[in-house]
């Protein structure tokens, strides 16, 4: 059967992988070639070795924005998982209405990254009239905005995915422990935690790749402002690339190392938590 | 006796705590369609009330913003390019999938891996390249940029197929090969069938990244051809006061299509993203 499919290759396979090289594989390869080079288009590039990635560091803005973007992390990740955790224990207790609650949680994650960012621009710069200043007046209500705005959009794609955890497990294992006394706390920690392990995998995965790649939210919210001070990698990177000419090798090296830093927190997420899964 | 009392008790307060956090997830979205009716002066000053006799400015933001970004224009070109880029990804994949899956060869275990590698590979490597690349090969319009979709959802589309496909037992396919149908036949009338809902959660997860995509229209297609995101970020244009009144209901017009989708095919959704994040 594997040689009368293989003959079909240009059917099947080809369209699909000349696709995958024009959008991802070749600028991968141009990007990676290209970061150690001078350049403006990618036709006029000469080598210069490791010089882009030393100027990435000559001023603060690329360390200012990672140290920004981990602290994001770090908080959107904690809030997201213990709301979406919270809301799903309450709605899987058979109470009425849940589907119509499920149904409105969920609701902010279909909004796009840009509107997103536009809605709670209004709202925050509102809800800070009385004080006489907006958003970007101070970096930090750039930054709880965007914890905001993150939480409003993932707890309810967060949820569902727990909600289908907790839903899978046996209904058994929960009699046997009520019938060996267990507590509600015990019941949680013992019981319901362990079992939920895959969810917990797949959301802390999400949360954490989803805020260090975090880029629309960011541009439509403050778009780095106040001084650049609330910009996160991914606009850094942007901003170096467009902002303005002779930084586009300095901005693609950068790029090479973002690649490498989420590439390496996903890797060692997804080791970690699975390893917690088995001895579950 | 009392025991179903204190439980009729307790599900009447988590109700009325549910209400209240429905309310706040909803008040967002009610507070731009609310402001979207008020003269754009007042939007800034008082964003919390309802729009009265002084503020109500009926229409006219409307009217404003959709000349102003042309967003019947931009609804046109996000819709052929979501619908399209859909049903070419979910085409495309589901063959390039089924075929990496049955032809076992080095090169494709080694594309297989290429491919579930772009996943995690953030947008801001491969946009500088990719778009100059896309720009050379004329990709840069509303047809085009199809090619770009499919390739960069290529990597989720395949890895989700072949995860499916691994299940369906081979025989099935071998009793079709015997009895005289060719690869094609076999393909379309024995697998894809069988792959219909994972073809509905790939189709599910590309819509709403599709349809909410910034960077990429914007990089490539951006000057001529704005999709609805690229259109209402162009609405901050350069420096200067942005028009909140035309924001606002250019806010209400994009969330409309993605909350008329959502209610109308809710289940699907919610069973489309829990199964999308299980797999992924």
């Amino acid at each position: 059967m594997q040689k009368s499919i293989q003959k079909y290759f240009a059917l099947f396979a080809l369209p699909g992988l000349v696709c995958f090289a024009i959008a991802f594989l070749i600028p991968m390869v141009m990007g990676v070639v290209l970061s150690f080079f001078k350049f403006t288009t990618v036709t006029d590039g000469t080598f210069i070795g490791l010089e882009n990635y030393r100027r990435i560091f000559i001023n603060k803005d690329f360390t200012s924005a990672l140290w920004f973007t981990v602290k994001f992390t770090i908080v959107s990740v904690i809030t997201i998982n213990l709301g979406a955790f919270t809301l799903a224990m309450l709605l899987t207790r058979g109470i009425n209405g849940t589907n119509t609650f499920r149904t409105i949680f969920f609701m902010p994650n279909l909004i796009g990254g840009i509107v997103l960012g536009w809605i709670w621009q209004v709202i925050i710069n509102g809800v800070l009239l009385p004080k006489g200043v907006t958003i970007v007046s101070d970096p930090k209500y750039g930054f709880w905005g965007l914890v905001v705005l993150m939480n409003w959009q993932n707890i309810g794609y967060m949820m569902v995915i727990y909600i289908a955890g907790i839903q899978n497990i046996s209904h058994d294992l929960i009699e046997a422990a009520q019938i060996d006394g267990a507590g509600k706390v015990t019941m949680l920690r013992s019981v319901i935690l362990p079992s939920i392990m895959p969810s917990i995998t797949i959301c802390s995965f999400l949360t954490l790749t989803n805020g260090f790649k975090l880029f629309d939210q960011n541009l439509a919210l403050t778009a780095g402002d106040p001084g650049k001070q609330t910009e996160m990698l991914a606009l850094n990177i942007f901003n170096t690339f467009y902002g303005r000419s002779g930084f586009e090798g300095v901005g693609q090296a950068k790029a090479v190392l973002f690649t490498i830093l989420v590439a390496f927190i996903a890797l060692t997420q997804l080791r970690l938590t699975r390893s917690k899964e088995v001895e579950a | 006796m009392s025991l179903e009392k204190s439980t009729k008790r307790n599900h009447l307060i988590l109700t009325i705590i549910l209400s209240l956090l429905a309310a706040l997830f909803l008040a967002p979205i009610l507070i731009v369609f609310m402001n979207s009716f008020k003269s754009k002066l007042f939007i800034s000053n008082e964003p919390f009330t309802l729009p009265n006799p002084d503020t109500f400015s009926g229409g006219e933001n409307y009217i404003a913003g959709s000349q102003k970004i042309k967003f019947f224009n931009a609804f046109g070109y996000s819709l052929f390019i979501t619908v399209f880029s859909v049903l070419g990804i979910s085409l495309v994949t589901s063959m390039l999938a089924w075929y990496l899956t049955r032809v076992k060869t080095r090169f494709t275990t080694f594309a297989y891996y290429l491919l579930v590698f772009s996943m995690i590979v953030p947008f801001q490597m491969v946009m500088f390249t990719m778009s100059k690349t896309a720009n050379m090969l004329h990709l840069d319009n509303p047809i085009g940029i199809l090619v770009l979709y499919i390739g960069f959802g290529a990597g989720l589309g395949t890895f989700m197929f072949s995860g499916f496909i691994k299940s369906i037992p081979l025989s099935l396919e071998e009793a079709a090969m015997i009895d005289g149908a060719g690869p094609i036949t076999t393909f379309f009338l024995v697998v894809f069938p069988i792959l219909k809902p994972t073809a509905i959660t790939v189709a599910i997860l590309n819509t709403m990244w599709v349809w909410n995509d910034y960077l990429l229209p914007y990089l490539t297609i951006g000057t001529e051809y704005k999709t609805i995101p690229v259109a209402i970020q162009y609405l901050r244009g350069g420096y200067g006061a942005v028009d909140m009144g035309a924001m606002m209901a250019m806010l209400v017009l994009a969330m409309i299509p993605i909350i008329a989708f959502y209610l109308s095919a809710q289940k699907y959704i919610i069973r489309g993203v829990v199964a999308g994040a299980v797999k992924g």
